[in-house]
């Protein structure tokens, strides 16, 4: 039996020490990645200018292609997203080499020119935060990976660990009654939204696992990557450039094609060598009803219109990892399960938070004695990212509404604004008495929450962003309860402290 | 519980520390190095075509990667993880070698 306890005994150290090493990283992936579920209406929320008409595709995107020509007649490869219901403006990208820089910009589709909405990083910001954090892409999708593989970790060593808790459920131990309690927060919004945490960390590896994990495709395709995607029925295989220049369809020509092919209007097209005789442009469409994440695409030859190739049937196991990164995008899901999978995200997050303030519990020494240099570490990062992040998330969204809309680089202020409330939250909260930390930290990002509806009001005041207010002033009081609650847990700890003294 | 492990609880040594240590990056590098052979390995003797092979390698590999990190950890002794861990990637290598993986240099 000794052997059993103590290989339980590891897996507790481990999901302990796993836990607290990336809880504060995984915090933020967790609350970004959450609120990226509703990157389209944060973007619309934070470009007000943007009408919801849809304009003529066809049109839109020979004006684009106009506008690339003009921009960056050289580039390795241009992207065009035409407008739709959910993204008004046609969005465009251009690149001259395949690790970047990706040069972005909103075009007006009756004009073809930058769009004059307010210049905002809108949802993407959180998205791309979620698996980047704002650092260089290869850095932060590594670092981000890393704390995802020990998430997984502490996931199936908490649930090794967890059978021995559900013994200790029918053990009463009066005198720790506020470690219990967050032991028991833990594990309700660990254990309720288990099956989500679980798909969430694999799937989110499975999304960078090219990345992550080339070797398979090293051995089998020698390191070509494309040629696997072809094979496998993920990409349409490239064509190499012939060298020389060619003179291209207009755009939308090639829209028109894809349109009639289909039925369907593209969701973007790729154009890769624009200014090549060999140049292509592939159509990527709205991925079919079902769980997985596999564009329909064809490919076009950009000089003469011609369809080039269509893409191949994905076999089993590419399918099954398709599903994967389609659960994790959740792209397929109507707005009921959208909500649910938020609810789940907020889950996630809060098992992470209330984890790491349970280490700080359970280690607070007992009586007189002082705190030690870790523990106040750890309670100082913790008041810092549980309670800063979000302030840094209110002032992000008010920065949009509150800095001059035709300011330069807005776009930089508003996440400058995220990061210094980010920052200022932090440093305050490492400041206030210890016994009030919690309930002040918390506070400060529900006002900033609930100040948004009456911001946006006095700013901008349309009918049509009152649904997001309203989920915003839902947040505000949801902080505001978690300031209500943390003042209150003291009372219990004051007890447990009179009772033991009383026994002594 | 043993007397050595009493004493390490009760003072946190030097070594206990050490081996601590020794035990995150045998965990770190070991666990994806085992992943990475096992993936690499998988992608060519799997059956069916090699685009499926390398699509069920690389979904796998995370679940190897994880498996491979929690033995580490609840192995009895840091010499025996150490041992089995080697013994593996030694296996896996071999694998990979009869495998055809180190011909024509491009994946040495």
């Amino acid at each position: 039996m000794s052997r059993s306890k103590s290989v339980r005994q590891s897996m507790a150290w481990l999901h302990t020490w796993s836990g607290l090493v990336v809880g504060w990283v995984l915090f933020a992936i967790f609350v970004t990645g959450t609120a990226s579920y509703y990157r389209p209406e944060i973007s619309s929320w934070m470009r007000p200018e943007l009408s919801e008409a849809v304009s003529d595709p066809v049109a839109a995107a020979t004006s684009a292609g106009a506008f690339l020509r003009k921009t960056m007649p050289d580039a390795m490869g241009w992207s065009v997203r035409p407008p739709n219901a959910e993204n008004p403006a046609v969005e465009v990208y251009w690149w001259q080499s395949p690790g970047g820089p990706f040069h972005h910009a909103l075009l007006d589709p009756s004009t073809g020119e930058r769009s004059k909405v307010r210049d905002s990083r809108g949802g993407d910001f959180l998205y791309r935060f979620h698996f980047e954090l704002n650092l260089p892409p290869i850095w932060g999708r590594w670092i981000v990976s890393a704390c995802a593989m020990v998430l997984l970790i502490a996931l199936v060593t908490g649930i090794v660990t967890h059978r021995r808790i559900f013994a200790d459920f029918f053990t009463f131990r009066r005198d720790r009654s506020a470690q219990r309690g967050w032991l028991d927060a833990h594990n309700v919004v660990g254990v309720l939204a288990l099956p989500f945490h679980l798909m969430i960390v694999y799937t989110g590896l499975v999304t960078l696992s090219s990345m992550l994990m080339p070797w398979p495709v090293l051995t089998a395709y020698q390191g070509n990557g494309l040629r696997y995607y072809a094979e496998a029925g993920l990409m349409i295989a490239g064509r190499p450039p012939a060298g020389r220049p060619g003179t291209a369809l207009p755009l939308g020509e090639i829209v028109a094609r894809a349109i009639a092919a289909t039925g369907q209007t593209p969701e973007v097209v790729m154009v890769s060598g624009p200014g090549d005789a060999a140049a292509t442009v592939t159509a990527y469409f709205e991925e079919p009803p079902g769980l997985a994440h596999l564009h329909p695409q064809i490919a076009y030859d950009a000089a003469t219109g011609a369809e080039i190739g269509r893409i191949g049937e994905a076999g089993a196991a590419t399918r099954t990892g398709a599903v994967m990164v389609g659960l994790h995008e959740a792209h397929f899901a109507a707005a009921p399960l959208r909500l649910l999978f938020f609810l789940c995200g907020l889950m996630g997050a809060a098992t992470v938070a209330t984890g790491l303030v349970l280490w700080t519990v359970a280690r607070a020494p007992k009586g007189a004695d002082p705190d030690g240099f870790g523990l106040r570490l750890v309670r100082v990062l913790n008041l810092g990212t549980i309670a800063g992040l979000p302030a840094g998330l209110g002032a992000y969204l008010l920065a949009n509404r509150l800095l001059p809309v035709d300011l330069d680089g807005r776009a930089e202020w508003e996440v400058r604004g995220f990061f210094a409330a980010w920052i200022l939250a932090a440093i305050a909260s490492a400041l206030y008495p210890r016994a009030r930390a919690w309930p002040l930290a918390l506070i400060v990002p529900a006002f900033a929450f609930l100040a948004i509806p009456g911001v946006d009001a006095l700013t901008v005041g349309e009918v049509r962003f009152l649904g997001f207010d309203a989920a915003m002033a839902g947040l505000g009081l949801l902080l505001a309860v978690g300031a209500r609650l943390t003042a209150r847990p003291r009372q219990n700890r004051t007890r447990a402290i009179l009772h033991r003294a009383a026994e002594a | 519980m043993s007397a050595d492990a009493v004493r390490a609880r009760v003072h946190p040594a030097l070594a206990c520390r050490l081996a601590i240590a020794a035990r995150v990056l045998l965990a770190i590098l070991g666990g994806y190095m085992i992943a990475a052979l096992a993936s690499g390995w998988l992608a060519l003797v799997l059956p069916g075509p090699r685009a499926e092979a390398v699509s069920t390698a690389t979904l796998a590999s995370f679940a190897i990667m994880a498996a491979a990190v929690i033995w580490v950890f609840a192995a009895r002794s840091l010499g025996r993880a150490a041992l089995v861990m080697g013994v593996v990637a030694a296996l896996l290598s071999t694998g990979l070698w009869l495998a055809g993986a180190f011909q024509g240099g491009s994946a040495a």
